[in-house]
């Protein structure tokens, strides 16, 4: 299981290696969120991922938003709201909502 | 963020650093602060005013990454602790339990006991292990604010001197198996040793949580427990007259 530490690690030997990468990170978090501020993601240009945002169920829509950021580089800021009947669609009942940060790294 | 805040964040992270990682959440411009602003000054392209140092370094006290809103404009304050560490004296059977649910926990854990029957790679696969006497085992790990000392070996003569360094110490958990009239005699011993008691109590006997625990599995839950709440500021401790969870 990786660890927040990992994730930096890992995203730092694939920049090694020379791929394009961005960082997601939750900023902030209400109600019940499954994953605490400073939890991180990294993603590379292919879409291959590390780490979680949630439990699973905003990923997708962060790693296409990775995706942009890596093209343009503009950092942004996402937030999702959680909605139980969403959550049921994904298997994660967990409701809340979470605001996510996402970079490039240079 | 820059290739060179990462690879200076990850050096921080190697040499057992805390950390502040500072997102200005309007254009991404960020700046690191270590825990040691004398030999590695603030770098990348943030410009720190005062407001923002003192928010980063109450951030880093607490433990807890979050957002600040300082003049209008928005940021997350990234905080990186230590690694957490655990020492366990006494390579017991309860050992064995606990060494994997710290592990899952995240914590970097080593072994100690002289005896080399029970300290064997045999009993403890994948982990580091001394045969030292506790305290000059101790005394060769760098025991930090995010490390755990716990002694299970129910014998004064292992248990006193790691408890008696890890009382010196800045460990944020120390705890010891044993009876509570153990316990009492370990206070006096350790009285005799020039530890007041002030300094004793920071002492979790007996160690664990009382969740009834009575297998060495079940203790080591009960201990991780304990450990997490101290480290995480829970409110399941019992009052100091209620008994511990293991004997």
């Amino acid at each position: 299981m990786a660890d927040e530490d990992d994730i930096l690690s890992i995203g730092a030997a694939w920049r090694a290696e020379g791929r394009d990468i961005a960082l997601a990170t939750v900023i902030d978090t209400w109600g019940s969120s499954p994953r605490p501020a400073g939890s991180r993601l990294v993603v590379d240009r292919n879409g291959a991922m590390q780490g979680s945002v949630s439990g699973g169920c905003i990923e997708g829509a962060v790693v296409q938003e990775a995706l942009e950021v890596i093209e343009d580089g503009k950092p942004r800021q996402l937030e999702f709201g959680v909605s139980n009947e969403q959550a049921w669609d994904v298997g994660l009942a967990c409701g809340g909502t979470v605001r996510v940060f996402v970079e490039r790294v240079e | 963020m820059k290739k060179a805040t990462l690879d200076a964040l990850l050096r921080m992270k190697a040499d057992d650093r805390a950390a502040v990682l500072i997102t200005r959440l309007s254009d991404g411009a960020q700046a690191l602060i270590s825990d040691r602003p004398d030999q590695e000054a603030a770098s990348g392209e943030l410009t720190l005013t005062e407001a923002l140092a003192d928010r980063a370094a109450a951030a880093m006290r607490a433990d807890r990454c979050s957002t600040a809103e300082i003049d209008g404009e928005r940021y997350f304050l990234h905080v990186h602790s230590p690694a957490l560490t655990l020492a366990l004296v006494g390579a017991v059977h309860i050992a064995q339990a606990l060494v994997p649910i710290a592990r899952i926990a995240g914590y970097g854990v080593t072994v100690i006991d002289p005896r080399r029957s029970f300290a064997s790679a045999e009993r403890f696969p994948d982990v580091a292990l001394s045969n030292d006497w506790p305290d000059e085992a101790l005394d060769g790990m760098r025991l930090t604010r995010r490390t755990a000392i716990v002694t299970l070996t129910h014998d004064p003569k292992l248990d006193d001197p790691a408890l008696d360094r890890a009382l010196r110490s800045e460990a944020f958990y120390i705890a010891a198996l044993g009876s509570r009239r153990t316990h009492a005699l370990r206070r006096e011993r350790l009285q005799a040793l020039g530890h007041d008691d002030s300094a004793i109590d920071r002492i979790h006997g007996p160690a664990g949580l009382p969740i009834g625990a009575v297998s060495p599995a079940e203790i080591a839950i009960s201990v991780m427990a304990e450990m997490t709440d101290v480290l995480r500021g829970g409110t399941a401790r019992p009052s100091a007259t209620a008994a511990g969870a293991a004997g």
